[in-house]
C-alpha cells in the first residue's frame, strides 16, 4: 500500500520518558473518564468504545501493519466471545476470577486464527480478502447449524457475576466492568504496540510494502503474515471476551459480515497508517453512531457516504490528517493555516448541513406516515409541505459549495506555505 | 428420474444467474485487478430500476432500459471513483468498492424504503411452460435460461470475433502495448466496467421478480458470487461458468433431497445417542442436507483453496 505512512526506524531500543508519555497520559485519562462523564449511558458508551478500540487495533495489525485486508475478522472476536460466555455457564467458572476470562477468549481466537491462517495467509491483497470473506461467511452460517456452540438464532447468554470475586469486586455494576475493560484495553494496546516494534512486527511492514524484496532478504513472507494473523486473532479474541463480559450475550450478529465490515470502516476512518489511528476511528465512530442514530433514521447513509469520501479523498484517515499537521506546528507556521481553514471549511460544513437537510426533508416527505407532515430538524419544527425549508437548505448547500470551492485554492496555497520552514510564498 | 430432471433445470437457472454476475466480475477483475465488491449492488440496482420503469412502461421496457442505465452508473463509478482511488493501490480499491456497496444499499433504502417491493413477472410468462410427469416447469424459468444463454452467445461473439473484443483481450494482458498502439485504454476499462455492471443489471432485472426485490438482495447473493469466481479461478471466464453451474446444481440438489446425517452415521456403524438433544454431538446427528445447502459453496471454496489455490481453471497467481 503506497498510501501508508512509512513508520520511521528507531535505532534506540530503550524506554524513554518521551515514548512512555502517551501511555501514561492514556492510563490517567482512562482512570479519570468515569469521573468526568458520570451518567450510566456515558459509561455504557465508553465500554463499547473500549471494546471497539481493542478490536480495531487488532484489525489494524492485519490491514495497516501487515497489508492484509480482511472481511472476516469478526469471526475471531465472536468465537473468543462465545467461548467466554460458555465458560460463564459452566460450574468451573466459580473458581476463575472474571478479569482473566478475556485471556481465554484470546487463546481461542488465536487457535482459530492459527488454523485459518494456515491456508489464508499464502497471499496478501485480493486473495487474502476473498478467503477471509469466505471463511467468515462459512462460520457465520455455521452459527445456525451448530446450535450446541453458537446457540442458534437466539445466541448464548451468561452471567458474569458467578465468578469468584476479584479483590472483593463482583462486577455487578457498569463502572466495575468499565475499569476491567479499560485495564485490558491498556494492556492489549501496549502489547500490540510493542509487537509492532519487534523484528517480526517490523518484518510485517516490510512484507506489506514489498514482499518480493523481503523474500530476497531470506524471510518467508507467508510466515511473517501468518504470525501477524495469529497475533491479530489473539487480540480479537480478547475483544470478544470483553464483549462477552460487558453484554453477557453473543449472537450470530457478532460473527457476520456486517460486524467485520464495520470494523474495517472504523479502522479505515481512523487511519491505517498510524498506530493510534484505529483508536481515533473507534472513538469517532462510536460517538457518531450514538449521536446520529438518536437524531436521524438514515444515519447509516451518512456513515456510508463518509466512508466512501474518506477512501476517495483522505486515504490516510483522520489520524493521517492529524499527522500531516505535525510539521506546520513544529515549524511554527500553523498560524498561516487558521484563516484559510475557517473561510473554506465553514462554508463546506454549511454545504454539508444544507445537503443533509435536503435529504432529511426528502426522506420525511417520502417515508413518513401519511398525513404526518410535521418534522423537527436542527431544533426547528416545520411542515415538509412548505416550500421555505427546501429553499433554505438548497441555498445553504449551493452557497456553501460555491464559497468552499472559491476559497479552496487559497487553503491549498496556505498549506504549501505552512510546510516551508520560512513560510515563504510558493 | 423426473425429479432429477426438474432439479437439473432449477440448478441450471441458479447457475446461469450466478454466471451472469460472475462473468462481469471476473472480466473486470482480470482487466483491472479490481475485485468489485459492489458488483451485487449493481445487480440490485438493476432490479430496482426495472421495477421503477415497469410501473410506467411495463416489464419489457424495464428489461430493455434498466441494464444500460445500470451500466451508465457503473461507468460513472469507474470514471469518477475507482480511477481516483486506483493511484493508492489495489487494497484501497477493494475498500472503496466495499464502501460503495454499503452506500448503494443505504441509497436504495432511502429511495425505495426498507420493505420488499412488489416487482412481478409479466403476465405472459406466468404459468407453466411444460410439465415433466407431475412437475410443472414455470415459463419464466425457461425464459431466464434462454435469455442468459442468448446473452452469453452475444458476449462470446463480441469477445472473440469483433475488433472491440480483440482490443479488450489485448488490453487484458498487455495494457501498455495496447496504449502505445494508440488505443484509449482507460476508455476500454470504463467500457468493460460499464458492460460488466450492465450484465449484473440484467441479472437483477430477471432475478428480481423470482428471488424478491428488497434492500438485502445484494448482500444475500454478493458473497456467493465471490465464491464462484474464486472456485472457478480468478480471471477465468470458463472457470466462472463451471463453478456457477456446480454451485447451482449442488445447492439445488442438497435442498431437494433430504439426506440426513443420522442415516449416514448409522450406516457407517455408529449408534445414535439417546436422548439425542442432550448429547454434545446433537447437531451432527440432526444435520440434514437442506440445512447445509447454503454453506456448501463456502466449504467447496475452502477445499479448493487448500488443495488447488489457483481455482479450477485459474492459470495465473494474483
Amino acid at each position: 500500500m503506497q498510501s501508508l505512512e512509512k513508520t520511521q526506524t528507531r535505532s534506540d531500543g530503550g524506554v524513554s520518558m518521551k515514548s512512555a508519555m502517551p501511555w501514561i497520559f492514556s492510563a490517567v485519562m482512562l482512570v479519570l473518564m468515569p469521573f468526568i462523564f458520570q451518567s450510566n449511558s456515558a459509561i455504557t458508551i465508553m465500554n463499547q468504545m473500549a471494546i471497539t478500540i481493542v478490536f480495531a487495533l487488532s484489525y489494524n495489525m492485519l490491514l495497516g501493519q501487515g497489508g492484509m485486508l480482511s472481511f472476516g475478522h469478526a469471526v475471531y472476536m465472536g468465537v473468543g466471545g462465545f467461548v467466554c460466555v460458555h465458560v460463564m455457564n459452566w460450574e468451573i467458572f466459580g473458581s476463575i476470577p472474571l478479569p482473566l476470562l478475556p485471556l481465554l477468549g484470546g487463546v481461542f481466537g488465536m487457535i482459530l486464527a492459527s488454523m485459518v491462517g494456515y491456508f489464508s495467509t499464502r497471499k496478501a491483497g485480493t486473495v487474502f480478502a476473498m478467503i477471509s470473506l469466505g471463511v467468515g461467511e462459512l462460520i457465520a452460517a455455521c452459527s445456525v447449524i451448530i446450535v450446541v456452540f453458537f446457540g442458534g438464532e437466539e445466541g448464548v447468554s451468561g452471567d458474569r457475576t458467578y465468578g469468584i470475586p476479584f479483590f472483593g469486586v463482583e462486577f455487578l455494576s457498569q463502572i466495575e466492568v468499565y475499569y476491567l475493560t479499560a485495564g485490558w484495553l491498556l494492556i492489549s494496546a501496549l502489547l500490540m504496540y510493542l509487537f509492532s516494534r519487534t523484528p517480526i512486527g517490523r518484518m510485517a511492514n516490510a512484507v506489506r510494502d514489498n514482499p518480493e524484496r523481503a523474500e530476497f532478504l531470506g524471510y518467508s513472507s507467508r510466515w511473517v503474515r501468518y504470525n501477524s494473523f495469529v497475533a491479530a486473532g489473539f487480540f480479537a479474541g480478547i475483544a470478544g471476551g470483553l464483549f462477552a463480559i460487558n453484554y453477557e450475550i453473543l449472537t450470530e450478529e457478532n460473527l457476520n459480515l456486517t460486524t467485520s465490515g464495520s470494523i474495517l470502516l472504523v479502522t479505515f476512518l481512523g487511519g491505517v497508517g498510524v498506530f493510534f489511528g484505529p483508536v481515533v476511528g473507534a472513538i469517532v465512530f462510536t460517538l457518531l453512531q450514538t449521536v446520529l442514530s438518536l437524531e436521524t433514521e438514515i444515519w447509516s447513509l451518512y456513515v456510508g457516504a463518509l466512508f466512501v469520501a474518506t477512501v476517495m479523498f483522505f486515504p490516510s484517515g483522520l489520524a493521517g490528517v492529524m499527522q500531516l499537521h505535525i510539521a506546520p506546528i513544529k515549524l511554527g507556521t500553523w498560524r498561516l493555516l487558521v484563516m484559510p481553514y475557517i473561510i473554506t471549511l465553514v462554508p463546506a460544513i454549511i454545504c454539508i448541513l444544507g445537503l443533509s437537510g435536503l435529504i432529511e426533508v426528502l426522506f420525511h416527505a417520502r417515508h413518513a406516515a401519511i398525513g404526518e407532515t410535521e418534522m423537527t430538524l436542527f431544533w426547528v419544527t416545520f411542515q415538509h409541505t412548505e416550500i421555505l425549508p427546501w429553499v433554505v437548505f438548497a441555498v445553504m448547500a449551493v452557497v456553501g459549495f460555491w464559497l468552499a470551492r472559491k476559497n479552496a485554492p487559497q487553503m491549498m496555497d496556505a498549506w504549501h506555505r505552512a510546510n516551508k520552514p520560512d513560510g515563504a510564498d510558493t | 428420474m423426473d425429479l432429477i430432471l426438474v432439479n437439473l433445470i432449477d440448478g441450471l437457472v441458479t447457475g446461469l444467474l450466478l454466471f451472469m454476475l460472475s462473468a462481469g466480475l471476473t472480466l473486470i477483475f482480470s482487466m483491472m485487478g479490481v475485485l468489485n465488491f459492489a458488483h451485487a449492488s449493481f445487480y440490485m440496482l438493476g432490479a430496482y430500476f426495472a421495477y421503477q420503469i415497469s410501473i410506467y412502461l411495463g416489464f419489457w421496457m424495464g428489461l430493455l432500459i434498466a441494464p444500460p442505465l445500470v451500466g451508465i452508473v457503473g461507468a460513472a463509478v469507474e470514471r469518477y471513483g475507482l480511477r481516483r482511488v486506483h493511484q493508492y493501490g489495489h487494497v484501497p480499491e477493494l475498500i472503496f468498492t466495499f464502501g460503495l456497496a454499503l452506500l448503494i444499499e443505504e441509497l436504495v433504502k432511502f429511495i425505495w424504503g426498507n420493505d420488499q417491493i412488489p416487482y412481478q413477472i409479466p403476465e405472459i410468462l406466468e404459468g407453466a411452460a411444460f410439465s415433466i410427469s407431475s412437475y410443472d416447469i414455470p415459463a419464466y424459468k425457461v425464459f431466464m435460461i434462454f435469455l442468459s444463454l442468448g446473452i452469453f452467445a452475444g458476449l462470446l461473439f463480441v469477445m472473440t470475433r469483433t475488433r472491440v473484443g480483440m482490443i479488450i483481450q489485448a488490453a487484458l494482458s498487455y495494457p501498455r502495448t495496447v496504449e502505445a498502439l494508440g488505443h484509449n485504454v482507460p476508455l476500454v476499462f470504463m467500457g468493460v466496467f460499464g458492460v460488466g455492471t450492465a450484465l449484473a443489471g440484467v441479472a437483477g432485472v430477471i432475478a428480481g421478480p423470482v428471488l424478491s426485490t428488497f434492500p438485502g438482495m445484494a448482500f444475500v447473493l454478493g458473497s456467493i458470487v465471490f465464491v464462484t469466481i474464486v472456485i472457478g479461478g480468478l480471471g477465468s471466464l470458463g472457470g466462472a461458468l463451471v463453478a456457477a453451474l456446480i454451485i447451482g446444481w449442488m445447492t439445488t440438489f442438497a435442498k431437494a433431497y433430504n439426506i440426513r446425517m443420522e442415516d449416514i452415521l448409522t450406516g457407517v456403524g455408529f449408534t445414535k445417542p439417546e436422548p439425542t438433544w442432550d448429547s454434545a454431538w446433537a447437531d451432527l446427528w440432526t444435520l440434514t442436507s437442506p440445512q447445509i445447502a447454503d454453506i456448501l459453496p463456502y466449504l467447496l471454496m475452502i477445499l479448493i483453496l487448500v488443495f488447488r489455490p489457483y481455482g479450477l481453471f485459474g492459470k495465473r497467481d494474483v
